[in-house]
């Protein structure tokens, strides 16, 4: 049976992660390189680096910094921000990444799924897609959720998958950051239009809001989530043992 | 020293790190020299089943690790690596494989009995069963989970299987046929569980030693 996965995403600008974190007994950590390593010890399944560097200068750090954790941390390392061309896949592919998220890139250039489906295969294509409600339709954002693009949600899913994505990270604009839960209903929309993993992502708030993720959409394949782990405001560790309480299957 | 296999397919980068992270001497070459005076062989692969078999015949390396696997080094085979091994895989028409270890390598949805409503690629932890106790899995208990990316999988090799994953129904995890070890998942994916299995195949051959 396999296990629902659990993956807090580190956002990493100039080479260190953004704010920094809080954790009772390692201090102020802001080296992503560091972070990974204490996710990985943790138990968490996988780990996403969001890389929000501009600069060419940021990009190389962040690269360095990938390639660090890669011979450090023996877990899947997706790898979002700025992928916008096969030669950004090649890039952090080369530093030990498995997975290559894609997201504004593939809104400007629909074909880059496909593209790098064929080359790398669908199951190191991930399409992460920022959604919002707008007058009761779900619609996909651009520019970190800034900019409506009017694309109807699920029917650029259905199209990514179509083109190669192997895996759908669903962000919701509507419930991240208000910890309440994540978009059960946004999810149960995604889960029934595509067959490839989903990786439900904005709003978990508590150990809770995961299980009742997991129990009331057993389509959903992986919780997604990064204040929370990062103030210690959830422990991986409690996570999984609550997970598996509840007979959810989870990795210990 | 460990030798791993490069044929131009997939990226040998993590499993590189993970072999020197457990304290292993390994090279990535696509000489037959260096096959030969390794300790140890690991066939790597990502991809399409003809493809990489292609690449893999177009260097002569196919001869080279069928030739030391045969004079009995220990050879590990990775994921596509792993299916390499077997006569030959029913991906995207017949493909001829290595013949190490006798079995197909077919679709999941072939599978018996195959649950519609579960997805492909089988991606993700899985626990593993272990049917056989191999040195390949001297440190995994049963029920260690494991990371696994494939659509396809090894049949009709019931007797080298040595632990299964519950995906459906049994998919073959590892196999062991003699000298010759494969897995279906990515040990240098599979956090600490996964190197202890790396470690236990360099153990295997390096007298101990990585």
């Amino acid at each position: 049976m396999i296990t629902k996965r659990i993956i807090p995403c580190l956002d990493v600008k100039n080479g260190r992660v953004v704010k920094g974190v809080n954790f009772q007994g390692l201090g102020d950590v802001d080296s992503p390189v560091r972070l990974a390593e204490f996710y990985s010890e943790a138990g968490a399944d996988e780990l996403v680096f969001y890389d929000i560097t501009a600069s060419a200068e940021g990009r190389r750090l962040f690269t360095d910094i990938l390639c660090e954790a890669a011979s450090k941390v023996f877990i899947p390392l997706t790898v979002g921000g700025g992928i916008n061309t096969l030669d950004d896949f090649d890039r952090v592919l080369k530093c030990g990444a498995d997975k290559v998220s894609v997201n504004s890139g593939a809104i400007r250039n629909p074909s880059l799924i496909g593209e790098a489906a064929v080359r790398y295969g669908s199951q190191c294509v991930v399409l992460s897609v920022d959604i919002a409600r707008v007058d009761g339709n779900f619609k996909v954002f651009a520019k970190g959720g800034r900019e409506n693009t009017g694309l109807d949600a699920i029917e650029w899913i259905k199209r990514g998958v179509e083109s190669g994505a192997g895996e759908i990270v669903v962000n919701s604009i509507d419930t991240d950051g208000v910890k309440r839960g994540f978009d059960l209903d946004l999810l149960a929309h995604v889960c029934m239009a595509v067959k490839v993993p989903v990786i439900a992502s904005g709003g978990a708030g508590s150990i809770a809001d995961f299980i009742t993720l997991f129990k009331t959409l057993p389509g959903v394949d992986a919780g997604l989530a990064a204040s929370v782990f990062h103030f210690g405001e959830i422990k991986i560790g409690d996570l999984k043992a609550a997970m598996a309480r509840e007979g959810i299957p989870a990795r210990m | 020293m460990v030798a791993i296999v490069d044929y131009g397919v997939g990226n040998l980068f993590s499993l590189k790190c993970s072999l020197a992270y457990i304290g292993c001497d390994a090279v990535i070459t696509d000489s037959p020299e260096v096959l030969h005076e390794a300790d140890n062989i690991i066939l790597p692969g990502v991809g399409a089943f003809g493809d990489a078999a292609a690449k893999l015949r177009s260097g002569g390396l196919d001869k080279a690790v069928i030739s030391e696997a045969e004079a009995g080094k220990p050879l590990l085979g990775i994921c596509l690596g792993m299916q390499l091994l077997f006569d030959e895989s029913l991906e995207f028409g017949v493909h001829k494989g290595l013949g190490l270890i006798p079995g197909r390598v077919v679709p999941l949805e072939d599978m018996p009995g195959w649950n519609r409503h579960l997805k492909i690629p089988h991606i993700g932890w899985n626990p593993l069963k272990i049917t056989r106790r191999s040195p390949l899995l001297k440190y995994v208990d049963d029920g260690d989970c494991v990371y696994f990316v494939h659509s396809y999988y090894a049949a009709d090799c019931e007797k080298d299987i040595i632990a299964t994953a519950e995906y459906s129904g049994e998919v073959t995890a590892a196999v062991q046929r003699g000298n010759v070890f494969g897995t279906q998942f990515h040990p240098e994916k599979s956090g600490p569980v996964g190197l202890g299995i790396l470690k236990a195949f360099c153990e295997i051959g390096g007298g101990g030693q990585c």
